[in-house]
């Protein structure tokens, strides 16, 4: 009797745990399946070529494509020197009980779990305000140039909220460089800076660009951000320089589906301008997993 | 007055190599002596260890160690795995240093120099003693810009001479023949036997005076390692050689000495051929007669 009982329990228990995994692939099907029976049809030339018409209900979203692209490009530029930097300290001439390296890495662990609004409160305070606003006082006096939102204050404000990948994928990267290579290179002569530059970092470049990748493709999802710090409603303009305010894909759903005149007619765009978003981070993130294997299978010829 | 000039060379920096190898063609002419001046000087001391001891952490991995090394000869290193031989020959050029907690104490002396002194450029140091590891372990690079590397970072830009340089070590290396139509092929490509004998043409490219060779036949098969012991008796020649192996019939036919560490401790150190048919300490004897290790 109790021993069929556990038997049951068993089964039960086996098939939750089945269950629990469908339930996920279940809802990614939904949510995919759903954003593309309903985007599909609005994908056209015009939807990336055109901007928006007659208060968002018709046209297309190329100032949005435009301003993510942008964005991302930026936020690129910012992020990878300064955390391929810090990796490389971290990793390479930092020892690894120091009391800096320890407070870095304390500091990147946090920074990836500080909610993203927080990062755009942060982007309006520190970048909008206190830099930009600092940068106004000393260069335009009595104009607004500099401290308002801007491209550049949101890039900036993603460069720090996408650091901590960029920095984890670089030491990920710099470990996997087999210190047999280091010590070869300083058995001929070698200086820790030359083994560095000749050496690691060059065997390093998938994974960071891997870390970029990974970067880029969470930045360009994020809203949160950059709502504060640059991106606007609705341009008649696209950006020209880095002081210029800029549509932004995901901002762009978000403002279609709270603040459309009319919802209904909205809607098709808003399921194309998903679907784009969508596709492009998928993207993203296939690039990025098909460099990693690749480096990890030239890495296992190189052992 | 000889100690000066010495000291200069050590403290050389990274765009001398070819200043450095017209010197060595000098050196070269000047050794044409009466033979009996060259009998002493091909004895004389190379290197050199005094009351050297070794420390990572506070466990001591080499006991008041004295070895002489002397030029032109190979000089083998035995002992059972975790002796301190590999610690051992990694003091030679200051391989060590990378390793976090070290400390050590003597002297090891490099044609009378103290190479653990504060003002001695590390660089110029390892392209004096060079180095060839267990592992084989070229660069993920091509097999000419593998020989290339020391040269490279020494500053050497011009093709002509990279191209020399490369072809004369790959030949020293008796590579030249197997590689010489795919210089620029990935040196990944290669045997496990001709990427050792990259990383020993790598090695050579700059020219150094004393090679380190730390079990560089361990990982490679009898031909192989057949083919790596002939190349290093032709290397005798021109340089110095210090060899770690676990292989006693290697030590046995490829070396002029022969030393036996045990437990970090320098046992005995004497000919090679007294060593295996003579040896004075009872240990080295149960050793190199195969009762333990």
């Amino acid at each position: 009797m109790s021993r069929s009982f556990s038997k049951i329990q068993g089964y039960t228990f086996s098939g939750l745990t089945l269950l629990a995994s469908l339930v996920i692939v279940a809802m990614l099907g939904v949510i995919v399946w759903n954003i593309f029976i309903n985007g599909y049809g609005t994908l056209s030339w015009g939807f990336f070529t055109r901007a928006p018409e007659q208060g968002m209900t018709a046209g297309g979203i190329f100032p949005a494509i435009f301003g993510t692209v942008a964005l991302v490009i930026l936020m690129t530029i910012a992020v990878v020197p300064l955390g391929v930097l810090t990796a490389v300290y971290l990793h390479e001439y930092a020892k690894p009980d120091s009391v800096i390296a320890r407070l870095v890495r304390a500091a990147v662990g946090n920074l990836a779990g500080v909610p993203s609004i927080v990062f755009g409160l942060f982007g309006l305070g520190f970048f909008v305000h206190f830099v930009g606003g600092g940068i106004d006082k000393l260069f335009y006096p009595g104009e607004v140039a500099w401290g308002q939102p801007a491209i550049i204050w949101a890039a900036l404000t993603l460069a720090v909220l996408t650091l901590p990948v960029v920095i984890v994928s670089t030491e990920e990267a710099l470990r996997a460089v087999p210190n047999e290579y280091r010590e070869a290179s300083y058995a001929l002569g070698g200086s820790k800076w030359l083994t560095i530059r000749k050496i690691v970092l060059p065997h390093s470049v998938p994974g960071i660009l891997t870390g970029a990748i990974l970067a880029v493709g969470r930045g360009a999802g994020e809203v949160a951000p950059i709502m504060f710090t640059g991106a606007a409603y609705f341009l008649p303009y696209l950006p020209s320089k880095l002081n210029d305010q800029f549509m932004e894909l995901g901002y762009h759903i978000f403002v279609m589906s709270t603040q459309s005149p009319d919802v209904e007619k909205t809607k098709p765009i808003l399921y194309g301008t998903v679907l784009v978003l969508l596709i492009l981070t998928f993207i993203l993130n296939l690039l990025a997993i098909l460099i990693r294997s690749k480096i990890r299978t030239a890495q296992r010829r190189a052992r | 007055m000889q100690r000066d000039g010495n000291q200069k060379e050590l403290k050389l920096s990274g765009s001398d190599i070819t200043k450095d190898r017209h010197n060595r063609v000098l050196k070269d002419k000047e050794e044409i002596v009466p033979s009996v001046e060259k009998e002493a000087s091909s004895r004389k001391l190379k290197m050199e260890t005094q009351n050297l001891n070794f420390y990572y952490g506070t466990a001591q991995a080499l006991k008041n160690v004295n070895l002489p090394i002397r030029e032109n000869h190979i000089t083998a290193l035995i002992g059972p795995s975790g002796c301190g031989k590999s610690t051992f020959i990694r003091t030679l050029n200051r391989m060590n240093d990378i390793i976090p907690g070290i400390r050590i104490e003597g002297k090891v002396l490099l044609d009378g120099i103290d190479i653990y002194r504060e003002d001695i450029d590390l660089s110029a140091l390892r392209r004096k003693v060079g180095m060839v590891f267990q592992k084989s372990n070229p660069f993920p690079k091509s097999i000419f810009e593998n020989v290339a590397y020391g040269l490279r970072i020494g500053g050497v830009k011009n093709k002509n001479i990279l191209e020399e340089v490369v072809e004369k070590a790959l030949k020293d290396a008796a590579l030249w023949e197997e590689v010489k139509d795919k210089l620029h092929t990935s040196s990944l490509d290669i045997s496990g036997g001709q990427q050792q004998r990259v990383c020993i043409a790598r090695a050579l490219a700059i020219e150094p005076e004393v090679i380190l060779m730390d079990e560089p036949a361990s990982a490679l098969d009898p031909i192989s390692t057949g083919k790596i012991e002939e190349l290093i008796l032709d290397l005798k020649r021109d340089y110095t050689i210090v060899i770690v192996t676990h292989n006693m019939q290697q030590s046995a036919r490829i070396s002029d000495y022969t030393g036996f560490f045990l437990l970090g401790e320098l046992v005995e150190f004497d000919q090679t051929s007294k060593i295996f048919t003579n040896p004075k300490d009872r240990r080295t004897e149960d050793y190199v007669t195969g009762r333990f290790g």
